[in-house]
Parts: C-alpha cells; structure tokens; sequence
C-alpha cells in the first residue's frame, strides 16, 4: 500500500519536468492499449455474467421461498465486506496469479447488487398481474419467463449496470497480479513515476464504464418499450 | 354446469372455516352472482372453482368433472377469468394480451387474428388501441379489454371478481348494460364476485347471498330476493328500497298497461267529455289510428265540435315495454297527468300506468 503513497507523492513533485501527457507513449503502446482493453472488457463480462447466473437463480428462489431471502442476502452482504485486497491473497495460495484469482472476488462482490436488485424487480410486479394471468392458465415457468421476468426486467438491468460499473472500477485492483486491464496502466504509471500510463489507466476505465453504462441503458430501453409508450402517451381518454 | 358439493375450505392458521359446508348448483347459460359481507367467502368460492384456491373438501363439478381431478393449468385455459384491476400485462399490446389464452392453447396466427376481430366489434372496441399498451388506456377501456380477453378462446364458463369495482360510477353503468347485452347474445355461465347489492340484482339471473363463514342464506333470482327475503341477514343485507330496487327489474312489459281514456280525433266534443269524466283524470288522450297526438281536457275541449279540433297538448314524458317499472314511476311523478304513458316505438299507443297499478305491483 504505502508504494502507492510514495509513487504518487514523487508524481506530483516531478510534475514541473513532466507533461501530463505524452501522446508518442499512446501510439507507440497501442496494441498493449488494445489488448488491456480486451482484457477488462473480458473479465468485466466474465464478472456480472457469472455473478448474474448465480444471483438471478438465487432470486428466484427466494421470491418464491421468502425465508431464504434473509440467509441469501446475509452471505451475500458478507461477502461484500471482504477487502479486495485479502481477498486476493487470500486466494493466491489457491488458485495462483490466475484470472480466477481475480475474478472469485469481483463476482462475490457483484451478488449483493444483483441478487436484491433481481428480487426487487419480481416483487416489483403487481399481483393482480400474477394472478391474472396463473387464473389464465399459465404454467409457473411460463409465468417467470413471460410475465415476471420481462416486467422485473428496468430493476434487474438496473441492477446490472450498477455491477457493470463497479465491476470496471474494482478490476484495477487486480493489476497487483496482472490481471487489471487498464489497471495495469495506472499501476505502471505509479511505479515509474510516469503520468502518460496513469492517466491513460484512468481516463480509459472511467470511459469504458461511461461506454458499459449507456449500452445497458440502451438496452432496458428495447427490453421495456411498454414503459416508454406508456410514459409518453400515457393518456386517459 | 357448476355444482359445488359440500366444499369446505379452511386456510391453515385460522379456527373457524372460511367456507363451511357450502353446495351450489349453478345451470349453464346462466348469470350467477356471489354476495355477501367481507368475509363470507365469496372471493374464495369463485377462486376455488378455477382452483386458484384449493378446497378443503367437498367436490366442485365443472361439465362433468370433479375440478380437483383435472390438472389446473389446463383447466384455468379453459375458463375466461376477470378481476377487479384487469390484471392486464402491462408489458404486452392490447391485442397480444387478448390472444394470451388462444395462444396458449395453440390456435394458429390466423385463428387468433380472426377472433381478435370479431371481439373488437363485441366489445365496441377501437382497432387503434391494438397495438397500445395497456398504460395507454383508459380505466374503462381496461376493464372491456379484460373481459374480452377472458372471452377469446370463447370459454363456456367465465369467472369475475369485482369485475366494474374499479372504475367510476358512469362507466360502471355503461359496462354493465353492455355486460348485459354481451351475455344475452353469448349465454355464457358467468360467476361473478361482487359487493355491490344493486350490480347483483342488475346483472344476475340469480344472486347467492353468503353470510360469513360462507353459509348460503338464499340463492334465488333477485326479483324472489327482493320480494321474499329469506330471512333477516338477507333483508338487512338488500337493504332499503326494496320495493324500488323490485321496481327497477319489472319491465314495463312484463305487466298488463290500464287502457286509459282515449277517444279519436272525430269523436265528438261531448264523447270526449264524458270519457274524461269517466276516467276522473280529468284529460283524455287522443289517439288516430294507433298513433297517439297528445291529450286534450275539458277546457281545451271548448267550442269545438271533435276532439281533433281542440288542441292537443303532447305528453312530456313516455315510457316504452322495455322500460323498467322505475323509470315509469318516475314519469308518473314528474308529469302533470300523473299517468306514465306507455307506447311501442314510433308513438303507437299502448296505454297507461297508474300509481295504484304500480303499487299493485309491488304488494302483489
């Protein structure tokens, strides 16, 4: 930890001698750009779809088993106060400088968001929308996956992009095992008492959460045309 | 059609059940509704007859079979299914909400197009509305929307909780006359849950009144109700007014009209005199071949020689056969005749009705 301090306390005293940007550093590293980028993007994905396969299963239990909503919630939340750092150690006797290493954590820490925010989404839909449609005569699994699902669908992305976004910002940490995308630059950036990396690093992850977050938002907006149609229109003749 | 057999239902935790021993015999092509207080089962009953509720015991037939034998998903496809929010898919278009049922049961594109059709014209519904979200409409167009779609895959049995509960008094009136008119074209066996006494007597062919714990008190057609309350919990639970609410489901039609003073418009001036006198209305309508002119009196009747020479004053107010006895009641009260006049559509006289004809009617 306190290398970083040091790193950024030399930074900021060199900063007279050093532009802030060197843009001979971009291109001449732009295929390490690239392929941080690739990386981050991957272990982003890997994250909040693992996470999201076992929180949305997890959910939908719990909206049918209220009792398990509690427990489920509890190990979640503790999971989330686990430091990233111990975290990745703790794991390093395990399971090495893997990609596993790092992304135990960050799925662990993405359940919390995804399980309530999926739970809130089902038990955001109405009864009388349930029972309407199980008195039609729609089968449990025809009831979660055209009725409850479709409707829970803004809190669940909701959801999602929260994880998405917190999901892009923790990665950084794992450059501390070489894992980190565009952590690493940012972590090289401190090493070398070097800003082009650094912020490079910085600007990179913030765009690719900004990126994330408007992609996701497009899509609730096509998975929920009924709430923007009604919200527009929503007229009472 | 429906035959509920001894069912009892008892939700675990409580001491006394929610239905006790209840049996109910419900004909097809027949319009059934369920009152009573909070608290008598009535949403219960309706519930466990598509088995969105299991009984306790007791069995419920349905065409036939013991509805606990069937498996539920199939059986709810098979019956329309109506509550008080609709329960739209809000999610869904209001044509893909209509064909829910019908695609569920495998109909083919065409079929269930065909079928939307025909239900927009049942349900006086705009084609523009199909491709809306339910969001979109009003409270009134939801609740048709509903109906039609319990209807799509035209089920022989329809069950209704509260169906018009949740809109404003005007559009509940406009919904239940076309309720009304629906089913006598459809005929379809309707149970309906409702806690409004007067929809009951409105909409039913019979009303089964449920005290709590879903004991029957009486399960007869509203007029029996009105006329001869089984006891007091049903003459306390139809309330006041019972002779008028009586009055409101007699039609015109269904009772003999009193011929009243007439003469034609060539009777002479004295004729038409002494029919006034005569009838002690103290006026006498003028009638020309069936078609009625208007009334004349004795004042009217001075210095002429015929009734058609006098002028004729025209009734305010008329009532036709399918008026109910209420509305007649009205017109005696408002009019200065004191008589409603009863004619058949384009003015042909038919007769007149009384206070006194009408109180018959209610002491008889």
């Amino acid at each position: 930890m306190s290398d970083f301090f040091v790193g950024a306390t030399t930074i900021l005293a060199q900063q007279d001698t050093e532009p802030l940007i060197r843009w001979i550093w971009i291109s001449d590293h732009a295929d390490e750009i690239v392929s941080r980028g690739l990386q981050h993007v991957y272990l982003t994905i890997v994250t909040v779809v693992i996470g999201f396969l076992i929180a949305f299963p997890a959910a939908v239990y719990a909206s049918r088993h209220r009792w398990a909503v509690s427990p489920i919630t509890s190990i979640s939340g503790v999971l989330y106060t686990i430091p990233a750092f111990a975290f990745i150690f703790l794991l390093l006797p395990i399971t090495g400088l893997s990609l596993t290493t790092v992304a135990i954590p960050l799925i662990a820490y993405s359940l919390l968001i995804l399980f309530r925010n999926t739970l809130a989404g089902l038990d955001s839909v109405e009864p009388e929308v349930k029972e309407a449609a199980v008195g039609m005569g729609l089968s449990r699994r025809q009831l979660l996956w055209r009725v409850e699902v479709p409707l829970a669908m803004p809190v669940i992305i909701a959801g999602l992009r929260i994880a998405t976004v917190s999901s892009i910002a923790l990665i950084t940490i794992a450059a501390l095992i070489g894992r980190g995308g565009f952590g690493q630059f940012i972590l090289d950036g401190l090493n070398t008492f070097f800003w082009t990396p650094l912020i490079v690093g910085v600007v990179l992850s913030v765009a690719l959460a900004f990126a994330a977050d408007l992609l996701l938002l497009g899509l609730q907006r096509l998975a929920t045309p009924w709430a923007t149609a009604s919200g527009v229109r929503a007229v009472a003749t | 059609m429906i035959s509920l057999e001894h069912v009892e239902k008892r939700f675990p935790g409580t001491a006394s059940a929610a239905i006790g021993d209840l049996t109910l015999e419900i004909d097809e092509g027949e319009t059934v509704a369920l009152v009573g207080p909070s608290g008598c089962g009535k949403t219960t009953t309706l519930k466990m007859i598509n088995r969105l509720i299991e009984p306790t015991g007791g069995r419920i037939v349905l065409d036939g079979t013991n509805v606990l034998d069937q498996d539920p998903v199939q059986l709810r496809r098979g019956i329309g299914y109506v509550i008080q929010h609709t329960g739209l898919l809000p999610h869904r278009t209001i044509r893909q909400n209509i064909a829910t049922v019908p695609h569920l049961v495998g109909w083919d594109d065409e079929r269930v197009d065909a079928r939307v059709d025909e239900l927009l014209e049942i349900f006086d519904l705009d084609r523009e509305l199909l491709d809306r979200y339910p969001g979109e409409l009003s409270g009134g167009q939801r609740q048709r929307v509903g109906v039609a779609r319990a209807l799509a895959a035209d089920p022989p049995v329809m069950l209704m909780d509260e169906p018009f509960a949740a809109v404003d008094p005007i559009v509940r009136g406009r919904l239940q006359d076309q309720f009304l008119e629906i089913q006598e074209r459809l005929r379809k066996t309707i149970v309906f849950v409702t806690h409004d006494v007067d929809e009951a007597i409105k909409l039913s062919d019979r009303m089964a009144i449920l005290n709590i714990g879903g004991v029957l008190e009486q399960f007869a057609p509203p007029e029996t109700v009105l006329r001869e309350p089984a006891n007091d919990f049903v003459r306390e639970f139809v309330g006041a007014e019972r002779g008028l609410k009586r009055l409101a489901l007699i039609k015109v039609d269904d009772i003999e009209v009193e011929p009243g003073p007439v003469v034609t418009p060539r009777a002479g001036a004295d004729e038409a005199r002494r029919a006034i006198d005569a009838a002690g209305f103290g006026w006498v309508s003028v009638v020309d071949e069936g078609e009625l002119l208007g009334w004349v009196d004795r004042q009217a009747l001075q210095g002429c020689d015929t009734a058609g020479e006098a002028t004729s004053r025209r009734f305010s107010a008329y009532v036709t056969g399918r008026d109910s006895l209420r509305q007649a009641l009205d017109s005696i009260v408002t009019s200065r005749t004191a008589v409603a006049v009863v004619v058949t559509e384009g003015q042909h006289y038919r007769g007149v009705l009384t206070l006194e004809r009408i109180s018959q009617e209610i002491l008889a």
